[in-house]
């Protein structure tokens, strides 16, 4: 140990001993990051009407209250469909335009990749007051369809910037080679282009399915009616009460995200 | 000679077909951009001018600097928004040059408590901290019982709280690009700098703090221009105390029905976000800055 804290810890010769603020620092800062959310799960399994940790008696009540609320159901059933929805709305758009911008080699590529990426930079109250002003004219508020079709709008960036940095790491001579042996563009693209840049593909469709699955705000004023997405509901409960039926419901959802970065981990690994 | 000459235009003139062709494939997608939000963008600018008799008016304008209410919304903002930037600040720079600093195969495994976060929905993660600071909650239990303060800390419904839960949200947008510029720097400049007999510190700030300026600008950026328009943190921790403008704007379009004081509100919102973009884009890429958070 003490051999340990007196030998190098890089090449510009600090010992590991100066730097174990630094050590300890960071291992702090890495628990604050997990644990908070973590500590939920256990909650989540409390009998008690308040949240406690490490719970006295165990049970599966908010579980039950979860799965037995008629109300409940509906929006996680308006919020998957949603989400599925999105990821293959989001998807496919987004991959061509990444294409578009990637091959064609007009002057106003760059104006068309700021306009692209624009929705993440807008603040996102106003994308739903706009969204909301919009849909009131398409006639599309409370819809599943105007779901899907602003949550594309946030999921499109992702996609452009995850499949354009895929088509960065592609050799596009590939595709040129394909079609100098007739394949036109559209099958060069598919049977070449598209299998090369799979991982970033994939990774897109997770991103899109999550920035649906978790959208607050544009679905607070745009969902309702028949169609609450879970999220809303959840926002409108945590302003209410502290309901532990909303630690189960949040259990659920990281246990979908956790299964979504294993996926994103397994296909990503193939990634340039 | 002539005949090459209209050969050679002519693949021209194709080969600008070609390339206005495979720019249409990203029409759906602009399409949708101009259609969702470009236009209703557009149309709460307009609306913001219109006064209460449905004439070209100022007066949106005219309420928001004359109140104090409404000046307070702004400072409350900015400083929550100033405040949560120099925290990531503070606490990212150092986790991120820790995991830079290890071997790959550790740094990813540290990575993971950035990513996990990241992907973690923000609700999930907002009720998290509103069940462990809340008067009853984990922290103060553990803290009575250790004996660090004997009456329960109020943590959330203020700024406190606030602060917390947007550090907590905000921090992985900070460390992955400050982590991939820390990445990108080649060892071989320190190992210069310490041969050339700069201590480690003076190697540090001089070489390797310089290098990585970029990645934490575009860092520092991203959390800034995230938290001015935030809404659901300090909407939950926040309890109604901490009002930023994202709230206001819900709150005149929910309980006042007011768009024309909810769209000059988002206007000003924007235009602000617009100015420190188009500033920060002359020193650094905005791909940067999003390319950061993978």
């Amino acid at each position: 140990m003490l051999n340990w804290l007196k030998s190098p810890a890089s090449e510009t010769q600090v010992t590991h001993g100066q730097r174990l603020w630094l050590y300890l620092f960071a291992a702090v800062i890495m628990m604050l990051l997990v644990l908070p959310t973590l500590i939920v799960i256990p909650m989540s399994f409390s009998d008690s009407q308040y949240l406690e940790f490490p719970p006295e008696t165990w049970s599966l009540r908010w579980y039950r209250n979860y799965f037995g609320s008629a109300e409940w159901m509906q929006a996680t059933e308006t919020s998957l469909k949603t989400a599925v929805l999105t990821m293959l709305v989001a998807t496919p758009i987004g991959v061509l335009a990444a294409y578009a911008l990637h091959a064609s080699k007009l002057p106003y590529i760059r104006a068309a990749f700021v306009l692209l990426i624009t929705p993440m930079m807008v603040p996102v109250v106003l994308i739903a007051v706009g969204a909301f002003y919009a849909y009131v004219k398409l006639q599309i508020l409370y819809t599943i369809t105007g779901l899907v079709l602003a949550h594309s709008l946030l999921a499109i960036p992702l996609v452009v910037i995850v499949t354009g940095s895929g088509l960065q790491g592609f050799d596009m001579n590939l595709e040129q080679a394909a079609r100098s042996l007739g394949a036109p563009r559209w099958r060069a693209f598919l049977t070449i282009t598209l299998p090369q840049i799979r991982f970033a593909v994939v990774t897109s469709m997770l991103l899109s399915f999550l920035a649906s699955f978790d959208e607050v705000v544009i679905a607070m004023f745009i969902s309702g009616g028949d169609n609450p997405t879970l999220t809303r509901n959840m926002f409108n409960a945590l302003r209410d009460q502290i309901d532990p039926t909303i630690a189960a419901i949040s259990t659920i959802m990281i246990l979908i995200t956790t299964l979504m970065m294993v996926l994103v981990a397994i296909f990503g690994r193939g990634k340039t | 000679m002539a005949v090459t000459d209209l050969h050679a235009a002519g693949l021209r003139r194709d080969e600008r077909v070609e390339r206005w062709k495979l720019f249409g494939l990203a029409s759906p997608a602009i399409l949708l951009v101009l259609v969702i939000l470009v236009i209703p963008v557009g149309w709460l600018f307009y609306v913001s001018f219109v006064g209460a008799d449905g004439n070209f008016s100022l007066e949106n304008y005219e309420r928001m600097v004359s109140r104090k209410s409404y000046l307070r919304i702004f400072v409350t903002t900015f400083q929550v928004s100033i405040l949560t930037t120099a925290l990531c600040i503070v606490i990212g720079y150092p986790l991120a040059y820790f995991i830079s600093q290890l071997p790959t195969r550790w740094a990813n495994l540290c990575l993971v408590t950035v990513l996990l976060p990241f992907w973690t929905s923000l609700l999930v993660r907002t009720y998290a901290w509103l069940v462990l600071l809340q008067k009853q909650g984990l922290v103060n239990q553990w803290a009575i019982s250790l004996g660090l303060w004997d009456e329960p800390l109020k943590f959330v419904h203020n700024m406190t709280g606030t602060l917390i839960g947007m550090v907590h949200i905000m921090l992985p947008f900070l460390i992955l690009p400050v982590y991939g510029a820390m990445r990108a720097i080649d060892k071989d400049y320190l190992k210069a700098a310490s041969n050339l007999g700069a201590s480690p510190r003076r190697a540090f700030w001089t070489v390797f703090f310089p290098l990585s300026t970029p990645g934490l600008f575009a860092g520092s950026l991203m959390v800034f221009v995230l938290c001015l328009g935030f809404f659901v943190t300090p909407a939950v921790l926040g309890g109604g105390r901490v009002i930023m403008v994202s709230m206001k704007i819900v709150s005149n379009i929910e309980l006042f029905v007011n768009w024309g004081a909810a769209s000059s509100l988002g206007v000003v919102l924007l235009v602000l976000t617009v100015i420190i973009l188009w500033i920060a884009s002359r020193f650094t890429r905005l791909e940067q800055m999003a390319g950061g958070g993978h």
